[in-house]
C-alpha cells in the first residue's frame, strides 16, 4: 500500500504544477448539474412560468402575467374540501403503508434468511414492475359487484349481498396502498437489516418482552426508514390521479384529477400548474412540520 | 373510429412537436393530377380501395398528410399554405379557420352528391360565414343516452339521471362540454351558450344520488355496463353500435326528447389549394352512397351526412338504426367555444364534480 508517490500529499506539490482544485471539481460535476438542470429544473421552471400566465400561451394571443391562479382556493371554494379529502386519503394510505410495510420488512429480516429472503423481496417488488394502469384495472375486476372478491366470498355472503366496494374512497386507498407499499417495505427493510442483532438478544436476556423490544429498540432504530418511506409514499399519493379516477367513480375527485383535468380537458395549463405548485407548498409545509416533530421525538428517545 | 371532438386539445405542445413534421410536409410539391388530403389517419379518406377506385374513375392520385390533434391540423394549414387540397375538420373549428383566412369558399353545385345532404347539416352556422359556404358536410354522430334493453318505463329524457328509480344506477360522461350541454338542454337553454349557469349547475348537482361512475373511455363504459353496475348512461352513438355489435352488450341508444348532442365533420378546401376542382370531386366521392356502404359495413364509420347513403345501408344495420336522420331535427351541434366560455364550462363542471365527491 505505502509507496513514495502515494504517500506524498497533493498539496505539497509546487503550486504552479496543479490547476486550482475548483476547476477539477467543476469539470467533474458539470455534466451532473447540466443534466439536472435540463431534466429537472427546466421543465419545473417552465411550469412555474406557466403558473403566472393568464391563459395558456397560443400563437393568437399575447402572454399576460397574473397572480390570479394562486387565488384558486379562494375563488373556487369547492376546491378546499377536495384538497382536505386528498390529504386525508394520502394520510390513511401512508399510515397503512407504514404499518404493513414495517411488519413485512420485519418478517423478512427476522424470520427468513438467505435465498428465500431474496425471492420474497423480489415478489414484494413485483407490483412495482407491472404497469400501474394494469394493476389498477385489475383491482376493478376484483372489487366490483359480482367480481372476483364476491366469487371468493360467495358462500359466506348473505343472499343478494355484495362485498364489492369499487367506486368508494376505500377502493382508492386500496389501489394506492398496493401501488406504493414497496417503497415502505424497501426503506424499512434497509433500516431493520442494519440493526445489530446483539442489541435484541441483549434486551431479551435482560427480560424484555417482544413489545418492549419492538417499541424501545426496533421502532426507534428503524425510524429513519419509516420516515423516508412515509415521504416516498405521501408525496406521490397526494398528487395521484389515476387510482382515484379509475377506482373512485363518483367520489374519485382529488387534487390530482383536478390538475389533470386542467391539462387534458380544460386546456388551462396555468391553473393546473399553479394548483400543482400550491400543492407542492402544502406538502413541503407538512413535511417540515413533521420533520421538526420527529427530530424532537428522536432527541427525547436518545436522551432516555 | 377517429372522433375529432373527443381528442384532447393540445396546442402549444402539439405545435412544438409538429414542427419537424411540418418541414417534411412542406416539401411535398403539389403535383398536377393529385389531391393532397389532410386528415386523421385511418379516417375514411385513406382507405386504399377507395383511393384506387377514385383514381380509376377520375385519374387523380390521392395522397395524405395526417394530424393527431385539431391544433396540429390548424398549425399545418397556417404554416403550409398551398400544400393541401382538402382537409377534414370538425364543425366547431371552422369559425377560427375561416376567420384566419385558412379556407376558401366551397360551391356545393360542383358537388353532385351534396344535393342529398341533410339540410340541417348543410345550413349549420359554423360551416359558413356571411352567406358563404365553406364545407361539404361529411359525417356526423351523437352523444345521448344508452340504456339496458327493455327498461320500463322507457327512458325518454335526460331527467332519468335525477329519477329516484335509478339511484346509483347511472353513468355520466366526465367531459365539461357534454355535462354542461346536458344540463343546458334539460333547462331549456342553448347548450353552446347557456345564459343561466346556476340552473345548469343545479340540475347537474341533482344527479348526484344516481351517478355511480364518471367515465372517460368507451372501454370503461363497456366493462362497467357488462358488470351490471349501471343501467343508464350518457354514451356516444358510434360506441353504442360497437358495444352491441362487437361486444354483444344488451344496450340501446336513446335520443331523448331534449335532443342529442351532435358533432359533425366537414370537408373543407384550404385557401390556395393547388387542385380545387379535383378536391371537390374527391369530396363528392366521400359523400357518395357507394363509398359509404363499403366504408360503413366493412370498416365501420360514423353516420354519413348524405341521407341517401345511410338509406343504402342494409335495413337491419345497427348504425343505420341508431343514426336515424330524423334525430337531426332535435339535435344540438357542439359549436366553437370562446376561451372564457370554455373555462366557465370547465369551472362549473369541476364544481359539480366536487359536489358529487363530497
Amino acid at each position: 500500500m505505502r509507496s513514495e508517490g502515494a504517500t506524498a500529499p497533493a498539496h505539497s506539490r509546487p503550486e504552479s504544477m496543479v490547476l486550482p482544485a475548483w476547476i477539477g471539481r467543476t469539470a467533474l460535476l458539470a455534466p451532473t448539474y447540466l443534466w439536472l438542470a435540463l431534466a429537472v429544473f427546466l421543465p419545473i421552471l417552465a411550469m412555474l412560468a406557466f403558473s403566472f400566465m393568464a391563459a395558456t400561451p397560443s400563437a393568437r394571443q399575447p402572454v399576460v402575467w397574473t397572480l390570479e391562479h394562486y387565488r384558486a382556493f379562494i375563488d373556487k371554494p369547492y376546491l378546499v374540501p377536495v384538497a382536505l379529502t386528498t390529504l386525508r386519503i394520502a394520510l390513511v394510505t401512508t399510515l397503512l403503508c407504514a404499518a404493513l410495510g414495517f411488519l413485512v420488512a420485519l418478517a423478512l429480516v427476522r424470520s427468513v434468511a438467505g435465498r428465500a429472503r431474496e425471492v420474497l423481496l423480489v415478489l414484494i417488488l413485483l407490483p412495482f414492475w407491472t404497469n400501474a394502469l394494469v394493476r389498477t384495472f385489475s383491482w376493478t375486476m376484483v372489487i366490483r359487484d359480482n367480481g372476483l372478491l364476491d366469487l371468493a366470498l360467495g358462500p359466506l355472503l348473505p343472499e343478494g349481498a355484495t362485498a364489492g366496494f369499487l367506486y368508494t374512497r376505500a377502493a382508492i386507498v386500496l389501489g394506492l396502498v398496493h401501488g406504493y407499499l414497496p417503497y415502505m417495505v424497501l426503506t424499512c427493510y434497509i433500516a431493520l437489516s442494519s440493526i445489530d442483532r446483539d442489541l435484541i438478544e441483549a434486551a431479551q436476556s435482560l427480560g424484555a418482552r417482544w413489545w418492549t423490544v419492538l417499541g424501545r429498540i426496533l421502532l426507534p432504530l428503524a425510524m429513519p426508514g419509516l420516515v423516508s418511506g412515509a415521504v416516498l409514499v405521501f408525496v406521490p399519493t397526494v398528487g395521484a390521479f389515476m387510482e382515484p379516477r379509475i377506482l373512485g367513480g363518483r367520489v374519485g375527485m382529488t387534487l390530482g384529477t383536478v390538475i389533470e383535468d386542467q391539462f387534458t380537458q380544460a386546456f388551462d395549463w396555468p391553473l393546473g400548474a399553479s394548483l400543482a405548485f400550491t400543492m407542492l407548498l402544502v406538502v413541503l409545509g407538512i413535511m417540515a412540520t413533521f420533520a421538526g416533530i420527529l427530530r424532537r421525538g428522536g432527541g427525547l428517545g436518545l436522551a432516555r | 373510429m377517429a372522433h375529432p371532438t373527443r381528442r384532447t386539445i393540445l396546442t402549444t405542445g402539439a405545435a412544438a412537436l409538429a414542427a419537424p413534421a411540418l418541414l417534411l410536409s412542406g416539401r411535398r410539391a403539389a403535383a398536377a393530377g393529385q389531391v393532397t388530403v389532410l386528415n386523421w389517419a385511418g379516417y375514411g379518406t385513406d382507405e386504399a380501395w377507395a383511393i384506387e377506385a377514385f383514381r380509376e374513375a377520375t385519374g387523380f392520385e390521392v395522397v395524405h398528410d395526417y394530424f393527431s390533434s385539431e391544433a396540429e391540423m390548424l398549425t399545418k394549414l397556417r404554416t403550409n399554405p398551398g400544400a393541401y387540397d382538402l382537409v377534414a375538420m370538425n364543425s366547431a373549428r371552422f369559425p377560427e379557420a375561416i376567420a384566419d383566412g385558412l379556407l376558401q369558399a366551397v360551391d356545393l353545385s360542383a358537388v353532385p352528391n351534396a344535393a342529398e345532404i341533410d339540410p340541417q347539416l348543410q345550413k349549420l352556422a359554423d360551416f359558413g360565414q356571411d352567406g358563404t359556404n365553406y364545407a361539404v358536410p361529411w359525417v356526423w354522430g351523437m352523444t345521448a343516452i344508452a340504456a339496458r334493453e327493455g327498461l320500463t318505463p322507457a327512458v325518454d329524457s335526460y331527467a332519468v339521471f335525477a329519477d329516484p328509480a335509478y339511484a346509483n344506477r347511472t353513468a355520466f360522461n366526465d367531459d365539461p362540454v357534454i355535462a354542461i350541454g346536458v344540463g343546458a338542454l334539460l333547462t331549456g337553454q342553448d347548450m353552446n351558450d347557456p345564459a343561466d349557469f346556476d340552473a345548469v349547475a343545479g340540475v347537474l348537482k341533482s344527479f348526484k344520488p344516481n351517478i355511480r361512475l364518471l367515465w372517460q373511455s368507451e372501454d370503461q363504459w363497456n366493462k362497467s355496463f357488462a358488470a351490471g353496475e349501471f343501467d343508464v348512461g350518457i354514451y356516444w352513438s358510434g360506441s353504442t353500435v360497437r358495444s352491441k355489435r362487437n361486444s354483444g352488450l344488451p344496450v340501446e341508444f336513446i335520443v331523448p326528447k331534449e335532443g342529442a348532442i351532435g358533432w359533425v365533420d366537414g370537408l373543407a378546401m384550404p385557401a390556395g389549394a393547388p387542385n380545387p376542382e379535383a378536391a371537390l370531386r374527391f369530396a363528392d366521392w366521400m359523400v357518395d352512397p357507394d363509398f359509404y356502404l363499403r366504408w360503413a359495413t366493412e370498416v365501420g364509420a360514423p353516420a354519413s351526412a348524405n341521407a341517401r347513403a345511410i338509406a343504402a345501408l342494409p335495413a337491419d344495420d345497427l348504425s343505420r338504426k341508431v343514426h336515424d336522420p330524423a334525430h337531426l331535427a332535435t339535435i344540438s351541434f357542439m359549436a366553437a367555444l370562446p376561451d372564457e366560455r370554455r373555462q366557465r364550462f370547465s369551472d362549473v363542471w369541476q364544481e359539480v364534480k366536487a359536489h358529487y365527491a363530497l
